[in-house]
C-alpha cells in the first residue's frame, strides 16, 4: 500500500493552541515544582515543605479544606442526581426548570459567597426569619469562626452554586441511556427505586465519574467563597497560598501550598478512577 | 388493583412536581434576596429584623457601590481582560477546534486527551509561577498578564466546544463549495463560518463569563489594576455591608443574562466532558 502524503493542515491548525498551552500551562507547572522544592539559588530542598507542615495555619487550612470536600461533594451529587432524575420525568414546564437549575453555572464563587453572607450574617435573612418565627429572641452569631457554622454556610453556598455543573453532566449522561433499557426494566416489574439503582446508576457511571472528579478538583481550590462568607477568621489551603504570595511575598511557600493542592487533586482523581472503574476510553 | 397503581402514579407525579418546585425555589430565593438587598436604601439594609419582602426600592445602595473608590476602574479592567481573553481564545482555539473536527490525523486522540486533562490542573498552581515570571518580565500588575492566564484557563474549553460546533456542520457543505470553485479557505469562510457563528458566539460568551468570574489569579497577578472581582475580594473585609451586597449583585447579573443567551448550548458546553 502506498503511504499517503502526510497532510500538514491539521497540525498547523493545532500549532498555536499547543504552543500557547505549553507556554502558559506546562511550563508554569514545571516552574511551580522548582519554586516549591528549590531555594533561591536553585538548590533542591525540602525546607519549604517542612516549613509548611510546621506552619501554625497549615493544619487548620487542611482540616477545613478536607471537611468542605467531604461535605460538599456528596451533597452536590445527591441533589444533582435528584434534579437530573426529575428531568427524566418529563414534567410540564421542564424547559423553564432546566434554565433555572442551570443559572448558578454562571455565578462566580465570590458572588455566591456574598449572597450566603447576606443570609447568615448577624443581621441577615436567616436570623430575621428565625426571629420572625419566634425561634430566636436575638440574632445568633452564625459566622463566629470558633463554631462550625461558617463551614455550614460555606457548604450551602458551594452546594447552591456548583450543583448545577454536576446536574448538567448527569443530564447529558442520562440522555445517552437508551429509554428501552429503563422501559424493559419497568415491564419486568422493577419499581422506580430499583430502576434507578439497578439500571440507571450503573449506566451513568462514566458521567458520575466525570462529575465527581470535576467537583472535587474545584472543591480542593475553594477560595473566594470562604473569604466572602467567613472573612479572615477561617482559612483554607488556597487562601494560605494567596496569603504567602500576596501578603508575605514568599513565592516558595505559596508554590509548596499549590503543589500540595495539586497532590490532593491528583490523588482524589486517582481514587475515583479506581473505585468507579469504567472502560478506559470512557474515562474522560 | 389498577386503581392503586394509578393513584400511586399520581402521588409519584405530585411528589415529583413538589420536589422540582422546591429545588427551583432553593436556587431562586437567594438571588431574590441579594437583588432585594441591592435595591434597598441603606437604612433598610441595616434594619433588624430584616423584612423578607421589599420595603422600599431605591438605587441609593447601587449608586454608593458604583461611586466607591476604584469600582468603576476595576469594572473597566474586568471588561478589558474579558475581551482580550475572549479574542485570544477564539483566534487560537477555533482553528484547533476546526482541525479536530475536520481532519483525521495521527496524534488526534492524544491531543484531545491532553486538552481534557488540563482541566485537572488547579488554577492556583498556574497563578503563582506565572506571577513570578510576569514580575520578571515587567508585566506585574498589568491587565494583559491576567488575560494571558485567563486564556490558558479558557482555551481547552474553547477548543472542545468549537470542535463540537464544527462537527455539527456537515462536511459535505464545504465539499460542495469546493466543487463550485471555492478553495479550502473560501469554502470555510463562506460556508462553514457563517453556519458556525452562533456556536462560536456561545463559546465566546462562555469565555467572557469565565474571565469575568475569576478571582484567585486576578488577585495574585495585580495590585492596583484589579479586575472587579479581585477588587471586591480584597476590599470585602473592610467594606460596609451595603457595598458588599451591591457588589455581589453587580457581579451576579451579567452572568445570569449571559446564561440566558447561551442556554441552548448548555449541554454542548458542559456535556462535552463526557466522552
Amino acid at each position: 500500500m502506498k503511504l499517503k502524503r502526510l497532510n500538514l493542515e491539521p497540525y498547523l491548525l493545532l500549532l498555536p493552541s499547543t504552543a500557547y498551552l505549553l507556554f502558559f500551562l506546562a511550563w508554569p507547572m514545571a516552574k511551580a515544582v522548582g519554586l516549591a522544592f528549590q531555594t533561591d539559588d536553585m538548590q533542591w530542598t525540602l525546607g519549604h515543605l517542612q516549613r509548611m507542615v510546621g506552619d501554625a495555619h497549615f493544619l487548620e487550612a487542611l482540616r477545613n479544606t478536607v471537611m468542605l470536600i467531604i461535605a460538599i461533594v456528596p451533597l452536590q451529587f445527591i441533589l444533582a442526581l435528584t434534579m437530573a432524575l426529575l428531568m427524566m420525568e418529563r414534567l410540564r414546564g421542564s424547559d423553564i426548570l432546566v434554565y433555572i437549575y442551570s443559572i448558578p453555572l454562571a455565578v462566580s464563587d465570590l458572588a455566591a459567597g456574598i449572597i450566603w453572607f447576606s443570609v447568615f450574617t448577624e443581621r441577615g435573612y436567616l436570623n430575621s426569619l428565625l426571629y420572625g418565627l419566634g425561634t430566636l429572641d436575638k440574632p445568633f452569631l452564625f459566622l463566629d469562626y470558633q463554631t462550625n457554622w461558617p463551614l455550614v454556610a460555606i457548604v450551602l453556598a458551594e452546594v447552591w452554586r456548583a450543583t448545577s455543573i454536576v446536574f448538567v453532566v448527569l443530564v447529558a449522561g442520562l440522555q445517552s441511556i437508551p429509554r428501552d433499557y429503563v422501559e424493559a426494566a419497568e415491564v419486568f416489574g422493577a419499581g422506580w427505586f430499583k430502576r434507578v439503582w439497578r439500571v440507571i446508576l450503573p449506566l451513568l457511571r462514566p458521567s458520575i465519574q466525570t462529575a465527581l472528579i470535576l467537583r472535587t478538583l474545584a472543591a480542593v481550590q475553594v477560595f473566594a467563597v470562604v473569604g466572602a462568607v467567613a472573612g479572615r477568621g477561617m482559612t483554607v489551603l488556597a487562601a494560605e497560598a494567596y496569603r504567602w504570595y500576596g501578603e508575605y511575598r514568599n513565592a516558595h511557600m505559596a508554590a509548596i501550598y499549590a503543589m500540595f493542592i495539586l497532590s490532593i487533586s491528583l490523588s482524589s482523581g486517582f481514587v475515583y478512577l479506581r473505585t468507579l472503574r469504567v472502560k478506559e476510553e470512557m474515562i474522560l | 388493583m389498577r386503581k392503586t397503581v394509578l393513584s400511586s402514579r399520581l402521588i409519584g407525579r405530585g411528589l415529583a412536581y413538589l420536589a422540582a418546585i422546591l429545588i427551583a425555589l432553593w436556587i431562586l430565593i437567594p438571588i431574590y434576596l441579594i437583588t432585594m438587598a441591592a435595591f434597598s436604601p441603606k437604612d433598610v439594609i441595616y434594619d433588624w429584623p430584616k423584612s423578607l419582602f421589599p420595603q422600599a426600592v431605591s438605587v441609593e445602595t447601587m449608586q454608593f457601590f458604583l461611586s466607591a473608590y476604584g469600582v468603576l476602574d476595576s469594572l473597566w479592567n474586568s471588561l478589558i481582560v474579558a475581551l482580550i481573553t475572549l479574542v485570544i481564545s477564539l483566534v487560537i482555539g477555533a482553528p484547533a477546534g476546526y482541525g479536530l473536527a475536520r481532519y483525521i490525523f495521527r496524534g488526534q486522540d492524544a491531543f484531545r486527551v491532553a486538552i481534557l486533562s488540563t482541566r485537572a490542573f488547579p488554577l492556583v498552581i498556574l497563578s503563582i509561577p506565572l506571577g513570578v515570571t510576569f514580575r520578571q518580565w515587567g508585566l506585574y500588575d498589568s491587565l494583559i498578564s491576567v488575560a494571558f492566564l485567563h486564556t490558558a484557563m479558557a482555551l481547552p474549553t474553547t477548543i472542545l466546544v468549537t470542535s463540537s460546533v464544527f462537527m455539527g456542520i456537515s462536511r459535505e457543505l464545504e465539499e460542495a463549495a469546493t466543487v463550485f470553485g471555492c478553495n479550502r479557505l473560501q469554502a470555510f469562510m463562506r460556508v462553514a463560518l457563517p453556519l458556525a457563528l452562533p456556536g462560536l458566539a456561545a463559546s465566546a460568551i462562555f469565555t467572557f463569563v469565565l474571565s469575568w468570574n475569576e478571582v484567585f489569579a486576578a488577585t495574585i497577578l495585580t495590585l492596583f489594576n484589579r479586575t472587579l472581582p479581585a477588587h471586591l475580594m480584597v476590599q470585602l473585609d473592610s467594606s460596609p455591608v451595603p457595598f458588599r451586597f451591591a457588589g455581589g449583585f453587580f457581579i451576579l447579573i451579567p452572568a445570569i443574562v449571559f446564561m440566558f443567551f447561551i442556554r441552548r448550548y448548555l449541554f454542548s458546553l458542559w456535556g462535552i466532558t463526557l466522552k
